[in-house]
């Protein structure tokens, strides 16, 4: 049975800068993907820090970053947790590079930063169009360096909590089907966001969530689950996200009638209004029946020619031709919105500690919360370095302080036996549904239902239709009955998770009668300080989600209107 | 379309043997997208890896219709063939159906001391001039996908060879400006199983799904480790 003082769940960028925090104890990493195979490695567009690199970015400072976080957040990011945030930046922006991470520079030889959505300066650190791949490749380096031991292609199925605090995690080797469990004094969960509940999302298969509704399902809070970013620009059919960039070079986005529809809702802005009023003016468009095929319109590239298409958009004109047989320099590339990002995630404070002592959390499955509402560009890789460094050194600390360590044997062999248990009654029903029916049928109704807009009629349907479903899982059936890398079983342990999670999503935007950032009610258009500048924390109950609400840190700024 | 895909369960089967698909597809459908909708609606018991479905995580390389590729980035139509045939990477240990073992090609990459090699400064970065920075930027493509490494015929007579992956990692840190490794790093690449092995067939580069010309770069290393014998800065 293995044991370790810190184990990290989860191998993407925050789970690997945690790990390498806690390098000097015995620490371990546990993933479901190679680590370089994390979604983190997708990212394009950058990582904000205000190094005031760049002549038009030399007034750029921290608190600066705050505000332009907080005021993007639609004030419901936790101000000192943004401040913090920020103030590392410099530091960890810079140690990655130290440590390899390969910058696009500026004539001077520095970390080269452009411009991003919603930020008051030049501040957005890249390497070319991959900076994800830049990033994650480099700490996989360090991690590999310091000879931190990996456990790679388990899957978490369960958390062990045991007289009060977290002593490990229960997974199963997808290679050869076995269950086990690995203690631990301290758990690191690093799982990233889940944006597979969606029907549409630019997120990777990985992305399901599972791994935090695990914990959730062990009483550990979410919080501002809610908010869920869509991004206005995704490729039809296969949701690659199409970075803002293609609009920022001038692209147009055409309806059926080839009118450039923006001027309709944002005629100053156009096509660059900020993500959430241009993904539901898209939505608006195909709703109405001005779309392709009910499900697209059209981002057309053409009137830029060729030459200016080949220079600087080249990452996304192979996209298009990959992945829809569609060369922009000949014809528009049909697009339309995706889920994106979750703001929300396992309740922490700004160590990353929840509040069952040993549990710990950073990254996109975390809610610190710095997004608050709604994310910016930028911030979210920037978000796993400095949390998942602060998250490493505050499990280091903790491990540190215990009294009496060591595996709690018979937690750890309940605890087996449960995830054994949920799988052969699987594997062993001989009739049922088919998971997979039952996943897509949730995916279609999160999107339909507490997707771009969202009203209370359809939600309290899609609340109705989760519980419907949790229900149907409990007596489907996987055809695929070997143990060794069984891709259905895995779908469909993770499917009651997800459905956990879906559920928290839903109640929580059926519950919270405002438009906040991400959140966009039609029944409620506005913004409700009074009642609702509060975050949603979600507790686990067999009867559903229990939901309570905390107040949000104010430090320096009042919340006003966002305007842009 | 009809997929034929390779099966193998090296634990329960005596031998491989092949499954054969009907797969609705349309304008743009990836392989990728086939083999999931495999999963779901026809065999949930075939294995294979993938993660992101754009072509960056590496996870997907399969050999298919004779080519080593990513499944996420194939389109079955632009195979124009009536028929998709799906094995796993060649030379590689089966792990089931088309999972490979990976653990050769990662120890080979541990094996070159894959990380910068450097002092840091601590609160700011160091230098590298915007030219120096573009000049490894093929090298910093590799998404460590492995169809290089599968497709290399001295990978497959010579078990210790580092192979392509490696080495063009090796040269990606040897041409960082900022990094210190030089003759420490030179000496890993040039023992009998490093880049004197190569024999420039360019299949590696051929293989590559993101078009890296890996051989060029194996062959600077080679230039690097002739300067450096002949006692010259490499
Ligand atoms: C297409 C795209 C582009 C983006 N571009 C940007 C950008 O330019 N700038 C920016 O700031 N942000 C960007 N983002 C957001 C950003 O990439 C992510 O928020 C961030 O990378 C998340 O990192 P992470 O370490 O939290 O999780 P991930 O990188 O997602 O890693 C999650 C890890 O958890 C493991 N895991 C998950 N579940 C389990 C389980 N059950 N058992 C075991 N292991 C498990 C996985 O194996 C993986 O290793 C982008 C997102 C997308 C989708
Ligand atoms: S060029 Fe060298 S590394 Fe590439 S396939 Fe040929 S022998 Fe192998
Ligand atoms: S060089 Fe190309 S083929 Fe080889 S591992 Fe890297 S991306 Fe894959
Ligand atoms: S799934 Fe990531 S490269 Fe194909």
């Amino acid at each position: 049975m293995p044991y370790h003082r810190i184990l990290v769940v989860g191998a993407g960028l925050a789970g690997l800068r945690a790990a390498i925090e806690a390098a000097g104890e015995d620490v371990a990493v546990l993933t479901r993907v190679h680590p370089v195979r994390s979604h983190s490695v997708a990212a394009q567009g950058g990582v904000n820090a205000p190094l005031a690199n760049v002549p038009e970015g030399k007034e750029d400072s921290p608190e600066r970053h705050a505000f332009d976080t907080v005021k993007g957040a639609d004030y419901l990011a936790d101000q000192d947790a943004a401040e913090l945030m920020t103030r590392l930046a410099p530091e960890r922006i810079y140690e990655i590079e130290n440590w390899g991470c390969p910058f696009s520079r500026t004539p001077e030889g520095k970390i080269a930063q452009r411009p991003f959505g919603g930020a008051g300066f030049p501040r957005t650190c890249y390497a070319a169009d991959r900076t994800g791949h830049a990033m994650l490749h480099t700490l996989y380096e360090q991690v590999v360096k310091r000879g931190i031991r990996v456990y790679e292609e388990w899957l978490m199925l369960d958390l062990i909590v045991s007289g009060g605090r977290c002593r490990g995690v229960v997974a199963m080797d997808m290679v050869s089907g076995r269950v086990e469990a690995f203690g631990a004094e301290a758990v690191v969960m690093a799982t990233g966001g889940a944006g597979r509940i969606y029907a549409r999302s630019t997120n990777s298969h990985i992305n399901t969530g599972s791994a935090a509704a695990f914990c959730y399902m062990r009483g550990v809070p979410l919080k501002d689950m809610e908010f869920v970013q869509f991004h206005p620009t995704s490729l039809y059919p296969n949701n690659v996200l199409i970075s803002e960039a293609a609009r920022g070079e001038g692209g147009y986005l055409l309806n059926r009638d080839g009118e450039r529809f923006m001027a309709r809702y944002a005629p100053k802005a156009m096509e660059l209004g900020p993500r959430d009023i241009v993904a539901r003016s898209i939505q608006t468009e195909i709703d109405e029946g001005r779309g392709f095929e009910n499900a697209y319109v059209h981002l057309d590239l053409r009137h830029l020619g060729a030459e200016k298409i080949k220079e600087r958009l080249p990452a996304i004109r192979e996209i298009a031709m990959y992945f829809a047989g569609v060369d922009p320099i000949e014809k528009p590339i049909p697009i339309q919105p995706a889920q994106h990002y979750t703001m929300g995630g396992l309740d922490v404070d700004k160590d990353g500690a929840s509040e069952l002592p040993g549990l710990f959390a950073a990254g996109e499955c975390a809610c610190v919360s710095v997004h608050g509402a709604n994310r910016l560009g930028g911030n979210s890789l920037l978000e796993t370095v400095v949390f998942g460094q602060l998250a490493g050194a505050a499990a280091v600390r903790y491990v540190r302080g215990l009294e009496k360590t060591g595996p709690d044997g018979s937690a750890l062999d309940t605890a087996v036996g449960e995830v054994e248990a949920r799988i052969g009654e699987l594997i062993s029903r001989q009739d049922g549904e088919r998971t997979a029916v039952i996943r897509e049928e949730m995916k279609q109704v999160m999107f339909e239902k507490v997707g771009i807009f969202r009203e209370e009629g359809p939600m309290r349907e899609a609340v109705e239709k989760i519980r419907e479903l949790k229900e149907r899982v409990k007596r489907a059936r996987v055809d695929a009955r070997g143990r060794r890398y069984n891709l259905e079983l895995i779908s469909a342990l993770e499917l009651p998770a997800m459905l956990e999670l879906a559920e928290v999503i839903a109640l929580g935007a059926l519950t919270r009668p405002e438009s906040r950032g991400s959140h966009f009610r039609r029944d409620y258009p506005q913004r409700d300080d009074a009642n609702w500048l509060k975050h949603t924390v979600a507790r686990w109950t067999p009867d559903g989600p229990r939901l309570e609400y905390k107040p949000v840190v104010i430090t320096k700024w009042q919340p006003e209107a966002r305007k842009y | 379309m009809k997929f034929t895909v390779f099966r193998f369960d090296p634990e329960v089967d005596k031998e491989p043997r092949y499954s054969t698909y009907e797969v609705p597809v349309g304008e743009g459908t990836t392989l990728l997208e086939a083999l999931l909708w495999i999963v779901d609606n026809a065999d949930g018991s075939l294995s294979f890896r993938y993660a992101c479905r754009e072509a960056i995580c590496g996870a997907c390389a399969m050999f298919v219709n004779g080519k080593h590729r990513l499944a996420c980035k194939t389109q079955v139509k632009d195979l124009r063939a009536d028929e998709v045939v799906v094995h796993p990477l060649p030379h590689l240990p089966i792990i089931k159906d088309l999972v490979v073992d990976m653990s050769g090609f990662w120890e080979k990459y541990r094996a070159i001391r894959p990380y910068l090699i450097a002092e840091g400064l601590g609160d700011r970065e160091l230098y590298q001039s915007h030219r120096d920075r573009q000049a490894i930027d093929e090298m910093l493509n590799c998404i460590l996908c492995a169809c290089c490494y599968s497709s290399c015929p001295m990978v497959w007579t010579n078990p210790g060879y580092l192979g392509p992956a490696a080495l063009l990692k090796a040269y990606r840190f040897a041409a960082d400006t900022r990094d210190k490794g030089g003759r420490e790093r030179l000496k890993l690449v040039a023992g009998e199983d490093g880049v004197w092995r190569c024999h420039t067939v360019f299949n590696c580069a051929e293989a590559c799904p993101k078009d890296i010309n890996i051989t060029w770069s194996i062959q600077a290393l080679k230039r690097k480790l002739a300067r450096a014998a002949v006692g010259l800065k490499p």
